[in-house]
């Protein structure tokens, strides 16, 4: 059987993005509408005139994708077609949780049945790693470098999911490319369940993020490991399933083999902010008791 | 070629781009080692890993780019990354 | 105008403007509608919500969006979904459209939207002027202006019609005045159901998305191609010049109605002075020329209905044997001190053998009102420009000098 996204995409050697449409696609089947923002997944897929997809694919512009993948629902149900067919609108973080914000919150409270994946590589990585709402505390990228006086980006990362749960959605998740059975698992409870539902899937990104291009998934595993990315099901709000990490990694494992993260290991005062990585860590492991 | 209306594509057109040539590393497989897990099948970013009838895999060097995430998450290493030569 | 009143007074009711296109948009069997309110839009949009709330729009669905971005990104979804698509909006609403404007034509996506022409902020101002969808002239959609509300209900199914012509497909932004034509009450013919079946065929695009067919929508173009999308874009504007008169004709060989097709012409034939214009200033113009002719003044007006594409042509056989003609534009290019009518009707002749001097009038802002002796004062000036020439070649009308 021919995959659902093609080869010969221009997507990087040991692409995240790919992985993970390539994860959601064999979870939807074929049945399925892809829309899909501005960002790497739409620009290494479909340059025209040829197209990775081997599923209807859309894309429009990079912050109405949310209202698109609406529209595209209303047309099925107005013209009796809907059914069977899975919307699924999958994004960057930037487009997801930046710009593409106010689309995606009127979609959800619109109450729309479709499924939202989120590829979330914790930046603006087709334009050139640039911060995101998503990029998380002390990262360096190329719009909140590490410098003399700064140790990167001053914030933590948005809390997108907890947004969703407040929408009201019956289902928001958070999975990684790391666990493809727990990706794969997550996308056909979402795309199944009815109503517009979430999943935020954590992307490591080779170029962005700074590591060799094999190491895409171990990367992508050790944010789990270490408590930093805690993989959970929310159904209708209330926290169903969280997987438990029995002996959590130090975050230092995670954080040493990306170039993003590389001052905290040589500026003075690296290891106060790794400490507080850790705390954000150690909070996840409060808060989802994972445990 | 010429333009369709609004820049519609046919699906699964890119197979034309042959990103083999990317590649700096090419992976090979060791069938003695390799115990059929489809792991690395599973995690190709460019769908470059074929099955065969017997139940082992080949890799599909017209678009591997070499990226060694098979070779990285073989429980067995049975994959080996050896330097492409011209 | 081509038009029977007398046969046409049995069938009219007496309904608000907004009504009227809501009415219209209904017997058009649109499937996704999708609107954000913004004054004076709203009463379209509530009609037609009321309409879905009766059941009387069937295989239709209504979404009520959190913006005018995504009102017409939802459409972007639903008319490549293979929907017949509408919205509605105004100024503000409009230029936050701006963006997606490009990507619908771009797509080449029949989408159908009204106008309710506003003026746009700063300052806020909620009344008419044209500004609105003027300033979204190079955003590739077709932009038709409508004299009344009778005009306005007719050009929607005529919209419908030349957006989702096969030799087009291209987007429409069908203009009426905000509350000039849209509050006001008049008596207007709804139209019937089954003729606008009869003129309107369902609309069956060549592609759609589609999980059995399925073709890839929003590809990127890199230079090797992106010139030539563009300018099959400008094809297919060239192509609707024909089809825009077209769909007048066959409207009015089915429903007895005719407002010109790209334009419209009122004693023209002999005029010295032509007022060209756009919208419901026209009507206005109607009675100056009347007025003045009774005075023998040989003046006459052409009405531009179709503002993209813009149709250079018929403006230059219209008004070729004129002496001066008058541009009136509710708009303004700010640093160029001009109207798009203006300015565009200026440069679409000056390589022609045409050369007839143009003067223009900027008119109405912000929903200025402009009474019979403006425009009378407006033709006096150009009687200036018979006997002397050119003085001032553009200006704003009735400035109130106190203000400044």
């Amino acid at each position: 059987m021919k995959p659902l996204l093609q080869a010969g995409h221009r997507g990087c050697a040991g692409c995240c993005d790919a992985i993970a449409a390539k994860f959601t696609l064999m979870a939807a089947g074929e049945d399925c509408i892809v829309v899909s923002p501005t960002g790497c997944l739409e620009v290494m897929t479909t340059p025209y005139p040829e197209s990775s997809w081997n599923v209807p694919f859309i894309h429009s512009l990079f912050e109405n994708n949310a209202a698109v993948a609406s529209g595209v629902e209303a047309a099925l149900k107005a013209k009796g077609e809907f059914g069977k067919t899975k919307i699924i609108a999958m994004g960057g973080d930037g487009a997801t949780l930046d710009i593409g914000m106010r689309s995606i919150s009127g979609a959800f409270e619109r109450g729309h049945d479709f499924t939202y994946v989120c590829i979330d590589n914790e930046a603006y990585m087709n334009t050139g790693v640039q911060r995101s709402g998503a990029t998380p505390f002390a990262a360096s990228t190329t719009t909140s470098p590490a410098g003399k006086v700064s140790f990167g980006n001053i914030r933590p990362k948005k809390n997108m999911p907890a947004i969703m749960v407040a929408h009201g959605s019956p289902y928001v998740t958070t999975t990684s490319i790391g666990y493809p059975k727990d990706m794969i698992r997550k996308v056909k409870k979402a795309v199944d369940v009815e109503g517009p539902t979430y999943v935020h899937a954590h992307s490591p990104c080779t170029t962005g993020w700074g590591f060799d291009t094999s190491k895409t998934i171990e990367i992508a595993k050790l944010a789990v490991e270490t408590c930093l990315w805690p993989l959970y099901e929310m159904e209708d709000g209330e926290l169903t399933k969280a997987k438990k990490i029995k002996n959590p990694k130090p975050v230092e494992d995670y954080l040493k083999m990306q170039r993003r993260f590389k001052h905290l290991f040589t500026m003075e005062g690296g290891d106060e902010m790794i400490k507080k990585i850790q705390a954000l860590a150690d909070a996840n492991i409060e808060k989802f008791g994972l445990q | 070629m010429t333009i369709t209306l609004g820049g519609v594509c046919e699906p699964g057109s890119t197979l034309v781009n042959k990103t083999g040539g990317w590649r700096t590393f090419r992976p090979v497989f060791d069938y003695d080692k390799c115990i059929k897990c489809k792991l690395c099948e599973l995690l190709c970013p460019d769908m470059s890993v074929d099955a065969r009838d017997d139940g082992f895999f080949e890799f599909n060097y017209d678009f591997c780019k070499g990226c060694g995430i098979c070779a990285n998450e073989c429980p067995t290493d049975a994959i080996e990354m050896v330097l492409e030569e011209k | 105008m081509k038009r029977n009143f007398e046969d046409d007074k049995e069938k009219m009711v007496v309904v608000e403007g907004s009504y009227a296109v809501a009415d219209a948009v209904k017997v058009c069997r649109p499937n996704v509608i999708s609107a954000y309110p913004i004054t004076p839009q709203t009463h379209i949009v509530e009609d037609l919500s009321q309409f879905i709330a009766d059941g009387e729009i069937p295989n239709c669905e209504y979404l009520n969006v959190e913006s005018e971005f995504s009102a017409i990104s939802a459409l972007v979804g639903s008319s490549a979904a293979g929907a017949r698509s509408y919205s509605a909006t105004t100024s503000q609403g409009l230029e936050l459209m701006h963006e997606v404007l490009f990507n619908v034509a771009g797509m080449r996506l029949p989408v159908v939207m009204t106008v309710v022409n506003r003026a746009v902020s700063a300052p806020i101002n909620i009344w008419n002027d044209q500004q609105d969808s003027i300033s979204q002239r190079d955003t590739g959609w077709i932009q038709l202006h409508a004299e009344d509300t009778q005009e306005a209900a007719d050009m929607t199914a005529q919209a419908f019609k030349i957006a989702e012509d096969p030799d087009v497909m291209l987007p429409v932004l069908a203009c009426m005045d905000g509350f000039i034509l849209s509050h006001v009450y008049e008596p207007v013919i709804l139209l019937d159901e089954d003729l606008v079946a009869e003129y309107l065929p369902p609309f069956e695009p060549k592609f759609k998305l589609d999980p059995k067919n399925p073709k890839t929508f929003g590809a990127f173009a890199d230079p090797h191609s992106y010139t030539e999308f563009r300018y099959l874009q400008q094809q297919a504007m060239n192509k609707a010049l024909k089809t825009i008169e077209d769909a007048a004709d066959e409207f009015y060989d089915l429903f007895g109605r005719h407002y010109g097709g790209l334009i419209d012409t009122y004693q023209t034939e002999d005029a010295d002075i032509i007022l060209m214009a756009m919208g419901s200033i026209v009507g206005t113009i109607k009675d100056v020329v009347d007025k003045l002719r009774a005075q023998g003044v040989k003046v006459g007006l052409l009405k531009v209905r179709s503002f993209r594409p813009f149709p250079a042509e018929a403006i230059k056989n219209a008004i070729k044997g004129a002496k001066v003609v008058v541009a009136l534009d509710k708009n303004i290019s700010l640093g160029l001190n001009e109207g798009a009518l203006f300015t565009e009707t200026k440069g679409s002749l000056y390589n022609t053998n045409v050369n007839i001097p143009i003067i223009g009038f900027m008119i109405g802002h912000g929903g200025r009102d402009i009474p019979m002796s403006t425009m009378e004062a407006i033709v006096d000036e150009a009687k200036k420009v018979i006997d002397s020439g050119i003085t001032v070649e553009s200006q704003f009308t009735d400035l109130k000098e106190e203000l400044l």
